[in-house]
Parts: structure tokens; sequence; C-alpha cells
């Protein structure tokens, strides 16, 4: 898609043929110069034949342009079983005419020259084969390798000058490949002749790791990308990367999604990443980063987000049964499809190696989300530089495509800010772990350093490994300060250990008023009983004084009545019985 | 393939005052393939001094075929043809090939074995 858009922006004044090498035409703004001659040159190994193959086999695959591949170094069966590993069936294209192999050699032994010569053999050659098979592209493998092999270099100056031109004329598309000599561009100088386009391919060895490079030295008549791009061939074939013609104007998404922590969601202003972002993960050996990687993946792909993993230190293997003991279980996703791991070491290839590598495979998985564990790996004594470009173009591509990037760092000493500063402006959310020693012990602490575009808590968590996965617990904050691990658990065991004392003495103090309320109520008791006890005698006693007063009375009315006296007896009792009388 | 005639270029010679060395394939039948592009100045300066040369030192064992690439090109793949003229020794084996036009008559009889390698260097 982006091809095709690139190859109408730039509304071509020079017609080009094009390559269909992955990214090579975005450079070029459409692919070489069509009906002219390129040439493309290098040092040994770099990788010239297989583009020029490439070239061929994909004008005749898909624009129907035949090819013709004179071959002045490999045979014809050498050539097939070369490329046949990058998928390109020459013996079927050689059977339908689209693809015509030669293998011009001169063996310089059985050579004698006598008098004057000229290369018409070769150049009947090349014309009976476009002929034979209507080619519109044709490859010249080397052609230099004539000079050691054909006497007399004046000869062959002036006519491989004529071959190309008569090969321009001809209207062929062709690429012309030549060593990379000394101090110049090809060995014997045919950049002179050859001006249209020059590409230069490098094959060079830093640090003991290879990376492979491309540049245009020269376009005529055409803009071009000027740089250096790192390119790849692997068993799709080429594949240049134009990354650094990326911009800053993606896309950002408002998304955001979980980290797989809660409480490290409720830290990132309750919601966890947002999608797309870039999250650093950095901190000293054995802190955990790794685990927070792989919360953050089982959490997505229980959301059936497809994960990709590069892993430069850990085998996918031991870091699945590591992870398995802290309660992450990744094995599942890994069978599903969602989780793919890729594991290298960093130093099996340069970083431009590890930058298209990852690229392609990226492009080939779709993930959503990625993650590099850790990316410190790269690191040598002087390459922080280039590491960042490598990160920058990473970043810009998965911002580009809407993944988010998931970085794990190794940090060393104490001030971790300042050792990755120079890293800091690529990523969007930075967390940090730490280890806080105290009372002879460590723990882990994690804090948000900053994390763009959200309310983000200023807290130091306590970072615990559990087997049932990550927990966060809040940090011991009191009068001797923050404390972590065994001191905090130890300060709280205190804490809890006063606070029961408080709830006892509480305890006995009401227990006490309880005591005094029941003695109290006791006496109460013993009060009323005794009172009750006297007032029953009272009342008994008032009883008696009762019936005897009663007695007396009947005996005062007895002795009246017997005494015939008229006395009215003032008791109220009587008085009715009187009148009864 | 095609066969021409032969037209004697009676151009004065050395090579009858030169001691004919190594002659074990001397008794041979000797074939020799001249590969040409059209009939140009070259081919027919090329075809004259090969002639001249047969006659003199091959006389009635050499047979000499002219094949012109203009018209059967397919068949320089065969002898890894690049140059015209070329001219391949066929028989006796080993093949040996000699390019351009055959002025340098030494050469020449240095390139089909006829002299030794060393007698060249010694004239030269």
């Amino acid at each position: 898609m982006m091809k095709k858009k690139q190859v109408q922006s730039h509304r071509t004044v020079l017609p080009k043929s094009p390559t269909s090498i992955q990214g090579l035409d975005e450079i070029t703004g459409g692919g070489l110069p069509k009906g002219r001659p390129t040439l493309v040159c290098g040092g040994a190994g770099c990788g010239k034949t297989l583009f020029a193959m490439e070239f061929l086999v994909r004008g005749a695959t898909q624009y129907n342009e035949p090819g013709v591949f004179i071959s002045f170094e490999e045979t014809e069966k050498e050539l097939t079983a070369n490329v046949a590993s990058l998928g390109f069936d020459l013996d079927k294209l050689v059977e339908r005419k689209k693809i015509w192999l030669e293998h011009i050699h001169v063996e310089r032994g059985e050579i004698q020259q006598s008098g004057e010569y000229d290369l018409e053999g070769l150049f009947i050659r090349i014309h009976h084969a476009i002929e034979s098979i209507g080619a519109k592209r044709v490859v010249l493998d080397t052609i230099e390798s004539l000079y050691s092999e054909l006497p007399d270099p004046r000869i062959l100056r002036v006519e491989l000058r004529r071959l190309f031109r008569w090969l321009k004329k001809k209207g062929v598309t062709t690429i012309i490949t030549a060593e990379r000599g000394e101090g110049a561009l090809t060995r014997q100088g045919l950049e002179e002749y050859i001006s249209d386009c020059v590409i230069l391919l490098d094959h060079r060895v830093n640090d003991q790791s290879s990376i492979r490079r491309m540049r245009i030295v020269k376009y005529r008549g055409s803009t071009h990308g000027t740089n250096e791009y790192p390119f790849l061939i692997d068993e799709d074939g080429f594949s240049v990367l134009p990354i650094t013609s990326l911009g800053l104007n993606y896309f950002s998404s408002s998304k955001r999604i979980s980290t797989g922590i809660p409480r490290l969601d409720t830290m990132l202003s309750g919601k966890g990443y947002y999608r797309a972002s870039t999250v650093l993960v950095s901190g000293t050996a054995g802190t955990g980063k790794t685990s927070i990687a792989a919360q953050f993946v089982e959490a997505a792909c229980k959301r059936d987000e497809r994960v990709l993993y590069f892993t430069f230190e850990e085998s996918p293997s031991q870091l699945v049964r590591n992870m398995c003991s802290v309660g992450i279980k990744l094995e599942p996703w890994l069978k599903k499809g969602l989780l793919q791991f890729h594991a290298t070491r960093p130093t099996l290839y340069g970083l431009e190696t590890h930058l298209t590598t990852s690229i392609k495979l990226i492009n080939k998985f779709e993930p959503t989300i990625v993650i590099f564990d850790p990316i410190n790996a790269f690191m040598t004594k002087d390459n922080q530089t280039e590491v960042k470009i490598m990160l920058l173009r990473i970043v810009d591509f998965l911002k580009m495509k809407e993944i988010t990037a998931f970085f794990t760092s190794l940090t060393s000493g104490d001030n971790m800010e300042s050792s990755e500063v120079y890293l800091s402006s690529l990523i969007d959310t930075w967390l940090i772990l730490r280890d806080i020693e105290i009372g002879g012990e460590r723990n882990r602490g994690l804090v948000v350093l900053k994390s763009r575009g959200m309310a983000h808590s200023n807290q130091i968590r306590e970072f615990r490994l559990t087997n049932h996965g990550i927990e966060l617990l809040d940090v011991y904050v009191g009068a001797d300060g923050v404390l972590t691990g065994s001191a905090r658990l130890s300060q709280e065991t205190k804490d809890d250990a006063e606070q029961l004392l408080r709830q006892q003495e509480i305890g006995s103090k009401q227990f006490g008023l309880e005591r005094k309320r029941d003695a109290m109520e006791a006496q109460i008791v013993v009060l009323r009983s005794e009172f009750e006890a006297e007032e029953s005698e009272a009342l008994k006693g008032i009883g008696i004084e009762k019936t005897l007063n009663e007695r007396f009375t009947q005996d005062k009315v007895k002795m009246a009545k017997s005494r015939r006296g008229d006395v009215s007896i003032k008791t109220n009792g009587t008085k009715k019985k009187k009148v009864t009388v | 393939m095609k066969e021409l005639t032969a037209k004697i270029n009676h151009q004065k010679s050395k090579i009858s005052k030169r001691k004919a060395q190594p002659a074990k394939s001397r008794n041979d039948k000797w074939v020799l393939r001249l590969y040409v592009a059209g009939q140009t100045q070259k081919t027919a300066t090329a075809f004259n001094n090969l002639k001249l040369i047969c006659e003199e030192q091959l006389k009635g064992k050499y047979h000499i075929q002219v094949i012109d690439l203009l018209k059967n090109p397919q068949l320089a793949r065969d002898d890894q043809i690049l140059a015209v003229p070329t001219l391949v020794r066929k028989l006796p084996l080993p093949v040996r090939k000699i390019i351009g036009d055959l002025s340098n008559t030494e050469r020449m009889l240095v390139g089909l074995d006829l002299i030794e390698r060393s007698a060249l260097k010694v004239t030269l």
C-alpha cells in the first residue's frame, strides 16, 4: 500500500521499473530507472547477486517482465541452488521462459591473445538471450571479472563502454554488479560509464556483529532517499527499511489498557497505560522487571490481544517456567497462538539487523503489544546513540502501527534515572523498580517516574512477587520513616501489639466498671432483702397490734352492752353494728 | 555451421624459418573452429592468418570450421565465446582458445601448442 502511494506521489519524470524489493521502491521513488543501466556495487558477500536476482524474479513474476541473468561467476546450477533458499524456483521460471540464465566464463589459462579482438560474441549472446524470451530486464553479475579473464584491458574498457551504451539503446533495464574497489566505487571504474543510478551495498562489522546497509549514491533525474538504510537478507529475500523517513505524525490513542496489576492501574490514574504508548520499566537486577512485563502480557492475552515478546536474555521456556513460579501462566496463550516469543542473543547480529528482523516479525505477527526484554542488552560501551536511534525507529514504527511497546531495562548504580536519561524522551510511561535496603534486607519498591498524559500517583509502593502474581502494597509511612519488608511487618506488629494492649486496657476498665456495678447491684439486693425482712416483721407487728386493737374495741362494746350504758363508742366499725343492734 | 573454402593469402611469413616444435600431436587430425561475427574485416584477417599458418604447419591434417555467431548465436554458449574472433582448437585435446585476429603469429603458435611457451618469452 505504502509503495503504491509513494509511486504516485513522486510524479515521475523518469519512467521507473519497480523492484518490489521491500522498502527499495520507497527510497527510489518507484524503482530503478527504466531502460537504463544501474550499477550495484559493494564488497564481497554484501548481497549484490541476490539483489539483482530478486529484481529479475520479481519482475518476471509480478510485472510480467522477463529477465536475463548473465552470470560471470556462478554457473546456472549454482545460481539456481543459491536462490532456492529464498523460495525462487528458477528452474520453473527458466522453463516458462520468464528467466534466462547464462553463465559466461573464460578460463584464463586456456586463452591466448593474438591480435585485436572485440566482445561481439558477448553482445551476440546477450542479444540472443534477450530476443529468446523477450526480456525487459537484464543482469550482468560481476562483469568486471572479465578483466581478470581476458587479456588487454584497454580493449575491454572500450568494449564494456560500448556494451552499456548498447544496452541503454536496447531499452532494457539493466543491473550491473561490481566489486567495491579501493578508494573508488568499483575496481575498474565502471561508475564512470554507468551514471544513471548507482547503489552501494555495504556489509560492515561493528563490535563483532555485521550490519548490512544500502545507500543510493546517485540517481540521475530523480529524487531519492540519501541516507544509509539498513537492509536484510533472509528467507523472504531482500528487504530495506527506510524507517528514518518516518515522522512524528502518528495518531495518538486515548484508549487505556490494564497493566494486569490492579493497584498499578490505580497508580496510573486508575486505568493503566495508554494504548500505543511506550512503557519502560527499569530497575536493578532481580527487581521484577520481567514479571511486570509478564503480568502485562497475561492481562493482554486474557483480552484476546496478540503479544510479541522479544527476549534477549532468557529462552522462552525458561521465561515461561519462571513466570509460572510467580503464578503468571503464559503457556496457554503460547499454545493458543496469542503470544509469540522471539529469543535471540543481542550479539547474534548488529543493531540494524535486530531492527529489521523485529519489524519484519511485527509485520508478520501483527501484535497489539510488543515487549522488548531487556533493551540494555544491546548497549555496549559506546553505542548509546546508535541504540537510541534504533529504539527511536522502533518506537516510531510501533506508534504508527498503534502498537503498545513495553521495554525493560536493567540499570546499575544509584542514579537510575540519569543512567537512562537518553531514553527518556522516547518513553511515555516510565516505571522504576528500586531496591530499598532497610534492616538487613532488600525489598522492592515501585514508583511511577513519569507518565505522559495522566495524573499518576507519586507514592512508592512496595512490590511483592507472590505465588499468585504481583502485589503492590502500601509502604509503611510512620514516625520512623518509610519502611518496607520485615521492617514494615515488625513495625506493623508493634503497632498491632500496642493497639491490642490499648484494647485490653479498655476491656479491663470496662470490666472493672462492670464489676462495680455488679457489686452495687448485689448490695442493692441485700439491702432490699433486709428491708423486705424488716418490712415483713413490721407488718406482722402491725397486724398483731390491729388485732389487739379490734379485740379491745369489741371487748369495750361487749362491756358496754353488758353494762347497758349509752355511751356511744367512736369506732367506725362498731357504729354500724350499733345501728343494726 | 559453415565451412568456407580457403583463400590463401600469400603473405610473407617467417614461420617456415622457425623450427616446428613439439611434434607429439603432429600426426593427429586437427579440428579448428573459428568463431566470427559477420563478414567483417576482422573476420577476413583472422581467417586468412589461420589458413596461412595451417598450410605451413599442419598441411593436410587440419580441418577448419567457421561459425558465424550472427547466424547461429546459440552456438556461442557451448564453447563459451565472448570475444570475436575466437579460434578454438577442438582436437587434439586439450581444448585451446585464441582470441584476436591472429595477427600475432608467435602468440598464435603458442596458443595452439605448436611452439613452447618458453619460446615466446625469449622472442618477447
